[in-house]
């Protein structure tokens, strides 16, 4: 005769993640550039927040640092240069359920991409956006970006660009329905991650800009500012960016600003003299397209066939 | 009413007499046309005349006249705007060749259809007649030059005093002439009064019983005016259909097939002529639980709805030539990591912007060769409103099946030609699967090909240990970045081989008439009622002609080498550009074959002749039949 066992009924074991779960594969990025502490803050804060891996999604275009969806280990999505915002949009539409962020580089972005750019941003659709700017094209090896200073030396303009680089905050600042705006460097961990953090809670799209170290092509830009932090002015307020001790000792060179006052915000975000780090404006009240692309995703299929043969009943003759 | 045969157009005056009812005389089928400026509504009439002749039971086709620009110049060629109506006691599936009757609001517009070759000798024109007598001495001689030019060509002149007709009734005429026309209409083919009323009132109770009772009013008016005054009248037997039918254009029923068919995202970008499909989804697409989205260009359209595939809801994107060029990288895209969406691609005149309103069956070589690399994807092509319906439904299920892109070709033609069709029977069978958010089974790879078919299961985000990262980049069985040559040899092999998987499970395609004989006629898309039509007259006469229409152009029809070797000469009968065959004109060896036969030719090495041409119409019966007979005469001089 069978045995027949009755299972044994188990709670589902809670689950805990670490931050080798969020690890994918062996980064191939060049020893020293900035994209490595990017991946580690991203790979902290999915750990801290303890998100689920597989409804978590990266999106990214195409660059070295397009190439970051391989290195974590949930779903991913490396697809065309210049169009990682629409496929991020594309998902989020009708996955509320998702957490997505999305990896893209200055050519990326603010060239090829620049259309999507500017209407994702407008959208406003819940997501991080990381723009990865070392002020150069990287994967196809050193040709001129839009952010690229204008003397810098490339295999497309050997004397220096012609005309002065765009200037991706500033740009963000000025797109209708603009909800999250804030600039860090990869060299600082902890002010990295404070600011990721805040742009994962977010309820909109969170634009991220991410001074990027490429030793390899770029490295007289962001060095000096490594060097001497001074050469940085840290935005401070208390609903801006958390800061500790170690980032107020770091950066002394600190102002107070309102993430509220977008004014005041695009005033820093032009300034010559220095690179303000901090979040330049927030407003957690901007309308979202989201909020619309999700509708009906819950309807049944019933009420889905009951539909067209209402619109059938319309056009019978 | 005085008819003008041969009398100097110039001369003619109404006259009021009233005379008795005509009996009208029984035709098995009649073309109409009603030429306006744009905005006068010549097209809400022949809309209504088509579908008051379908619910009587006639077979119909409604083809819409679309001036190029927003408000083109009153009384000019390019302007014309209009329907016209086809319709007999049979299925009517194409537009057929010459009108038998027109009405038209001014003489000009008539001079874009004389373009079109749209009269013969003998065509019955119905035109205002106020032009003969307005204050401007030039627009005067204009209209009495083109009269007189009219008899020449031996148009038969009815003038009518239609506005004045109208003012007997309402305060300006302008608006709701083309309701009185509507009314003379169903006199001349002895329509019947009442349905045109349920219409009337259906198409304008949204703006008011006092504007339905106006119409209603100007219908009756033009329908008396018709019994009492038209010298002849024709009328076309019904035959009740035995089951429910309806009627709806060509981009209403991809939009309805999309909501039958499930899709929840479709994402567009505004282009002529596949805007309509998006307008009717943004108002209706929400009652079954979709959402529109307008995107900033075709590139994004596409991305956004690869986003929503990816993210397991497979979507849908709608578009015409221009764009589908925009989309060819990210076609490219879904081909190579496998995502299953659907493009359609309602066809207009190219190259560039071309001819935006004109019909063109132009992309079958962009979409399938237009991304870089090698691209494998499939491509249907209804041939008729009934099958842009189902043919949605269809293509997504291939795209979920063959985790592929597939692009459904249409054409303007099809997009605007209203025709009646067997109300479908929906299923819930249609709608796409709901969401699987259960683990994915770990020791599944996110591209595990089946050698044989080259068919894999994808993971959705959402789904445990289904993790992977898409990419573009060649890549192996688990989705990771493959630079090694036989890795990079064996994926393209299994993304070809789920086209000859396809392939396989498809049957040889059956031809309409015998299989085998003198002459098969190949056609693909909208052409299909034209070829056989003109197929049906030929083999009327005796001759050995058959054709054949292809549904599926990617992959192609199984058995095609045996189908077409059985016939001495095939001909395939696009709307695209081929070189002419004529002397003087570049040799065979180099000359270009239109689409389909430039494929045909490569895929059977059977030497297929094709009739193509660029006018930005669709074929008629007659140019069709002409070219059968053409080779039918030099086969039997052989
Ligand atoms: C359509 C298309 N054009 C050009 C390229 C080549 N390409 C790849 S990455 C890249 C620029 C990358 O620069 P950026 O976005 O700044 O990323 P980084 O490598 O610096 O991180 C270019 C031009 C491409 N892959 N696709
Ligand atoms: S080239 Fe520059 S951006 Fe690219 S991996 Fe190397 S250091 Fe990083
Ligand atoms: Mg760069």
């Amino acid at each position: 005769m069978l045995d027949i066992k009755t299972p044994k009924t188990t709670e589902p074991k809670p689950r805990f993640f670490t931050i080798e779960d969020y690890e994918g594969q062996v980064p191939r990025w060049c020893s020293g550039c900035g994209d490595l502490p990017v991946l580690a803050a991203v790979q902290r804060l999915c750990r801290d927040e303890q998100l689920l891996p597989e409804m978590t999604v990266v999106v990214s275009g195409i660059g070295c640092s397009s190439r970051f969806p391989h290195y974590m280990k949930t779903y991913g999505f490396h697809g065309l240069h210049g169009r990682a915002f629409p496929v991020a949009c594309g998902i989020r539409s009708r996955r509320p359920d998702l957490n997505i962020f999305v990896a893209t580089g200055d050519g990326d972005c603010c060239a090829i991409g620049a259309g999507h750019w500017i209407h994702a941003i407008r959208y406003n659709m819940k997501m991080v956006v990381m723009l990865f700017d070392n002020n150069i094209y990287g994967l196809t090896k050193k040709q001129t970006s839009p952010t690229t200073a204008k003397h810098a030396n490339t295999l497309t303009h050997p004397k220096g660009s012609f005309i002065s680089p765009l200037n991706p905050i500033a740009v963000t600042l000025s797109i209708s329905n603009v909800s999250f705006v804030a600039q860090t460097v990869d060299w600082n961990p902890p002010h990295l991650y404070q600011t990721l953090l805040a742009a994962h809670r977010h309820p909109g799209l969170a634009f991220v800009r991410i001074l990027q170290r490429c030793p390899h092509f770029t490295a007289e830009v962001f060095e000096p500012c490594q060097r001497d932090p001074s050469l940085l002015l840290l935005m401070k307020h208390p609903n801006g960016i958390s800061t500790d001790d170690t980032v107020n000792k770091i950066f002394k060179n600190q102002v107070e600003h309102d993430p509220t006052n977008l004014l005041e915000a695009q005033g820093l975000a032009v300034r010559e003299d220095c690179h303000p780090i901090g979040l330049f404006y927030r407003n957690e009240s901007a309308e979202r397209y989201d909020d619309f692309s999700k509708s009906g995703i819950e309807m049944d299929r019933s009420e889905k066939i009951k539909a067209v043969e209402e619109e059938l009943d319309r056009l019978q003759i | 009413m005085t008819s003008s045969s041969s009398l100097a157009a110039d001369k003619i005056k109404p006259t009021k007499k009233k005379s008795a009812t005509i009996e009208p005389q029984s035709v098995s089928n009649a073309i109409v046309e009603i030429v306006s400026d744009s905005g006068e509504g010549s097209q809400t009439a022949g809309q209504l005349f088509g579908i008051v002749s379908a619910r009587m039971g006639n077979g119909t086709w409604t083809v819409e006249l679309i001036p190029a620009e927003i408000e083109p110049p009153a009384r000019s060629p390019a302007g014309a705007s209009g329907n016209r109506i086809r319709f007999g006691t049979d299925v009517v599936t194409n537009m057929g060749d010459t009108a038998d009757v027109v009405v038209a609001f001014n003489e000009q517009v008539l001079y874009s259809r004389i373009d079109k070759d749209a009269f013969r000798e003998g065509t019955h024109i119905f035109i205002e007649n106020k032009w003969g007598s307005v204050p401007q001495e030039a627009i005067r001689k204009a209209y009495a030059t083109a009269l007189a030019d009219f008899q020449t060509r031996g148009y038969v002149v009815h003038e009518i005093a239609m506005e004045k007709e109208c003012l007997r009734h309402v305060t300006d005429a302008r608006r709701g002439k083309n309701i009185w026309v509507l009314g003379l209409l169903c006199a001349l083919y002895d329509r019947d009064i009442g349905i045109a009323s349920e219409e009337i009132e259906r198409k304008l109770s949204r703006k008011g019983a006092k504007v339905v009772e106006n119409n209603l009013t100007l219908l009756r008016a033009g329908y008396e005016w018709g019994l009492a005054n038209l010298p002849f009248r024709y009328t076309v037997a019904v035959k009740p259909p035995d089951k429910p039918m309806v009627v709806m254009n060509g981009n209403q029923a991809v939009g309805l097939g999309a909501m039958a068919a499930g899709f929840e995202i479709c994402s567009m970008y505004p282009i002529t002529p596949a805007t309509s499909a998006s307008h009717y989804l943004a108002s209706e697409f929400k009652k079954a639980g979709g959402f529109l989205h307008q995107a900033e260009d075709e590139i994004a359209a596409i991305g956004f709805a690869i986003g929503a595939s990816y993210a397991g809801k497979t979507a849908l994107t709608i578009t015409s030539g221009p764009g589908l060029a925009l989309k060819t990288e990210f076609i490219g895209l879904a081909v190579m990591s496998e995502i299953p969406l659907v493009i359609v691609d309602v066809q207009r005149g190219g190259p560039s912007t071309g001819l935006p309103t004109r019909v063109e069956q132009s992309d079958l070589l962009a979409a399938l060769f237009a991304s870089p690399g090698d691209s494998p994807k499939i491509i249907l092509a209804p041939s008729t409103i009934d099958e842009c319906f189902h043919f949605m439904i269809t293509a997504r299920r291939l795209a979920e099946m063959f985790r592929t892109p597939v692009i459904v070709l249409t054409d303007a033609n099809l997009a605007t030609g209203v025709q009646p069709f067997p109300r479908p029977r929906l299923s819930e069978k249609w709608l796409s699967p709901p969401l699987d958010m259960s683990p994915w089974d770990k020791n599944v790879d996110p591209y595990d090909w089946d050698p044989e078919t080259g068919l894999s299961q994808r993971p959705v985000p959402g789904q445990k240990d289904g993790k992977y990262i898409l990419t573009g980049l060649a890549h192996d069985e688990k989705s990771h970045v493959a630079y090694v040559s036989r890795i990079n040899q064996y994926t393209h092999d299994m993304r070809s081989r789920k086209l000859a998987t396809l392939q396989h499970s498809l049957n040889k395609p059956i031809v309409n008439g015998e299989p085998e004989g003198d002459v098969l006629v190949v056609g693909w898309g909208s052409t299909r009622g034209a070829i056989e039509e003109a197929v049906g007259r030929v083999r009327d006469d005796g001759e050995k002609v058959s054709s054949l229409h292809l549904r599926i152009l990617s992959p192609l029809e199984p058995g095609l080498k045996e189908v077409l070797s059985e016939f001495k000469r095939v001909i395939t009968v696009e709307i695209n550009y081929s070189d002419n065959p004529d002397p003087g004109q570049p040799e065979s060896n180099n000359r270009r074959y239109a689409q389909l036969a430039f494929c045909l030719r490569s895929h059977t090495f059977i030497d297929v002749e094709c009739l193509s041409m660029v006018h930005g119409i669709p074929f008629s019966p007659g140019t069709i039949e002409a070219e059968i007979r053409r080779i039918l005469k030099a086969l039997s001089t052989v």
